[in-house]
């Protein structure tokens, strides 16, 4: 199959790309307060609640969204499935963007954001958190390591720099010929890497609310929380594809790319199935199933969950109608990505609840800016950076 | 990309070196809670809601001068948790109990960091800006101190404040035990010191505990035959006894395993000497190893029989 991804040649400033910037001026406001003011400022977290929409969406909803890009990775790198290497640039730019935007989250959420490098020094094993920060961190790096080839493909026998900036354009030149051609040696290193680094760090965020059995409501609380975390990832990771790539397509008025889509898809069938099992498993098995009819707002959000963004969406591709059917993929899909992500909400937001002082939480108007302004920054840099480096495949471009 | 043979195996030999490292590999969860420590033993029947307490506290801390003075009763009105401003409060509760004029009793509840002998907070730190000292005290150092807040997810007591509304260096504030105080020779906690009936005692954990039993054996029918503190969360280094049932008098209900122990067991299980992520990297390599190989002979059966 050939394979060729290419920058897309379309206008940059459309109007969603003005409505992307209202919200990221917005979001600015609001980060602004923040570094003013406090987080007390903007934010309705308290003593009983100290982690909230920043920690619950930023980071734990970012970190399990962005796990299209390495599974794609292992797909299309390790167990050889070549035929999928169009969706890995996509997939690798939404983990990229995605990390970064994790890491820029939790500046804003943790007190000293000047302080962020401490961990590096301050080991303490005993931490879940501290593993997960390393992984993040390392990854990260990773994710920009496997990029640099997309631009070195790019800018490489091209580098034309203006005025007197055309001094650095032989350093420039040599260096990206030379990272170009050393990478590609070790590439395999970095790709398995990445691949451990978030099997490792998808699990232990479901770890981290194991510390605090009394606060975390039953039905989500249980000893493989780690093990559920990372199947749900690596469920979500080939709908969250489907997802953007449907998304970036049509918005862009390039091929579908169904003719990939839908054989990527049946690995999910198998991947949701065992989260699926895992979850009614681990309910029956612990006996919290007592919960699910008694009508409170923590259970009613487990049953969406379950159903709407785990069984439905199973069901839906178990058939192979829906698998060929743009729309009804697409939606399958979506349920999928939407489930997961309600998944973390309500582990870190929706089944905390302090027994002592019976804290309630819901996010201040700053908080949401902040998620929606930092959203919104990233697909404005998803958008450019599709438009500037062969990222998509645009070989199948059809005119509009 | 390719993988050659040797670098893969110069790879892998590097991360088999590294797993061998001497080591007794995962072993069974240990409690760390230090063998000397002090504790402080309160006697809920003792304490007569004076709020000398508070007061100490606030001076020996340095703590702001608090909005409605020490002296006031009212505050008693309205039920308080330790905040960012103060690292002890004193609540009143009706339990029920009345007296020889049909009055109810009031039982005055002091509230601070319970000072756990395997403290969740110091577990879960990303920084090990928390730990369990010594001489019992669970001890910030602000240095080391990211502001993650993840020591106040995992705190079972709800203890730790945040300085929330500083902007740049905010603080995680809490009782200290007063560590200086007690690290010098016949040094009290403030609270402990200056408390004028005597309901906080202080001393060796295991001394305070053993008063505490003696109380509840010397006076049959008093206290409720609990020590709140001995079990909890693996046992705490303030220890508590009352006349009234503690869960009637805001003491949530906990279990006795250590908070950290679920955690750190599947976190060393897993990751001791990095041997399960340098397994799954052996594991994938040699797998794409295979896959490259069929690739360069050709064999490579695409995915094309899918859909």
């Amino acid at each position: 199959m050939t394979h060729n991804p290419r920058p897309v040649n379309k206008k940059f400033w459309t109007p969603g790309v003005y409505v992307m910037l209202a919200f990221m001026a917005a979001g600015a406001v609001a980060v602004i307060a923040r570094f003013t003011g406090g987080i007390g400022y903007v934010s309705n977290l308290s003593t009983a609640r100290p982690w909230g929409l920043w920690v619950g969406v930023d980071v734990a909803t970012g970190v399990a969204l962005a796990a299209g890009g390495f599974t794609t990775a292992a797909l299309a790198h390790i167990f050889g499935r070549h035929a999928y290497e169009p969706v890995t640039r996509p997939a690798l730019l939404t983990a990229v963007l995605g990390y970064t935007f994790v890491v820029l989250g939790l500046m804003v959420d943790i007190g000293r954001s000047w302080a962020i490098w401490k961990p590096m020094f301050n080991w303490n094993p005993n931490s879940v958190l501290f593993e997960v920060a390393m992984c993040v961190m390392f990854y990260l790096n990773v994710l920009y390591i496997e990029f640099l080839p997309i631009v070195a493909e790019q800018f490489k026998n091209s580098v034309r720099l203006p005025g007197t900036l055309a001094l650095l354009n032989r350093p420039l030149e040599f260096l990206l010929q030379f990272a170009d051609r050393l990478l590609d040696k070790f590439m395999w290193i970095f790709i398995i890497a990445g691949v451990v680094l978030s099997c490792m760090h998808q699990s232990s965020l479901g770890s981290l609310m194991l510390i605090a059995p009394t606060k975390i409501h039953p039905l989500w609380y249980t000893p493989i929380l780690p093990l559920l975390f990372l199947t749900s990832a690596f469920s979500v990771g080939y709908p969250m594809v489907v997802f953007e790539t449907t998304l970036a397509t049509t918005s862009m008025g390039l091929a579908d790319e169904m003719e990939i889509l839908t054989p990527l898809i049946r690995i999910t069938i198998f991947t949701l199935g065992t989260y699926m099992a895992l979850k009614l498993g681990d309910m029956m098995v612990r006996g919290t199933w007592v919960y699910l009819l008694d009508g409170t707002y923590q259970t009613n959000a487990f049953l969406i969950e379950i159903i709407l963004g785990v069984i439905v969406p199973w069901c839906m591709l178990l058939s192979l109608r829906v698998r060929q059917s743009r729309s009804l993929l697409f939606t399958a899909c979506s349920l999928i990505v939407g489930g997961v992500a309600l998944n973390r909400i309500n582990v870190f937001i929706v089944a905390y609840s302090p027994p002592v002082s019976h804290s309630n939480y819901f996010p201040a108007p700053g908080e949401f800016l902040v998620t929606a302004g930092l959203i919104a920054t990233l697909m404005f840099i998803y958008r450019f950076v599709v438009t500037f480096l062969p990222v998509l495949s645009g070989s199948r471009e059809v005119s509009v | 990309m390719n993988i050659n043979r040797r670098g893969f195996f110069k790879v892998m030999g590097a991360a088999g070196a590294t797993a061998m490292t001497p080591a007794a590999g995962a072993r069974a969860w240990e409690s760390a809670a230090p063998p000397d420590a002090f504790g402080c033993l309160v006697d809920l029947t003792r304490c007569i809601g004076c709020r000398k307490c508070e007061e100490a506290c606030n001076r020996v801390n340095g703590l702001p001068a608090p909005e409605i003075s020490f002296d006031d009763p009212t505050v008693l009105d309205t039920r308080r948790r330790p905040h960012e401003k103060s690292y002890t409060v004193v609540n009143r509760y009706f339990p029920g109990t009345l007296d020889t004029h049909d009055q109810l009793v009031p039982t005055f509840v002091k509230l601070q960091c319970m000072h756990c002998q395997d403290p969740a907070c110091a577990s879960a730190c990303i920084v090990g800006a928390l730990t369990k000292k010594e001489n019992g005290s669970v001890y910030y150092d602000v240095g080391k101190c990211i502001g993650c807040r993840y020591c106040m997810v995992a705190c079972p007591f709800e203890i730790p404040a945040y300085e929330y509304h500083d902007p740049v260096t905010p603080r995680v504030m809490k009782c200290t035990f007063c560590f200086e105080r007690i690290s010098k020779e016949n040094g009290l906690p403030g609270c402990a010191q200056i408390c004028p009936v005597e309901a906080i005692t202080f001393g060796r954990r295991d001394t305070v505990m053993a008063l505490a039993k003696q109380r509840l054996k010397d006076n049959p029918g008093k206290y409720v035959n609990h020590i709140y503190g001995e079990k909890e969360v693996g046992g705490t280094s303030w220890i508590y006894i009352s006349s009234e049932p503690f869960e009637d008098l805001g003491f949530p209900s906990l279990p006795d395993r250590p908070t950290p122990k679920l955690a750190e067991t599947i976190q060393h299980g897993l990751f001791s000497y990095l041997w399960s992520p340098i397994l799954l990297f052996g594991v994938l390599g040699g797998i794409m190893r295979r896959n490259e190989k069929k690739n360069v002979h050709g064999k490579d059966k695409e995915a094309r029989h899918d859909a």
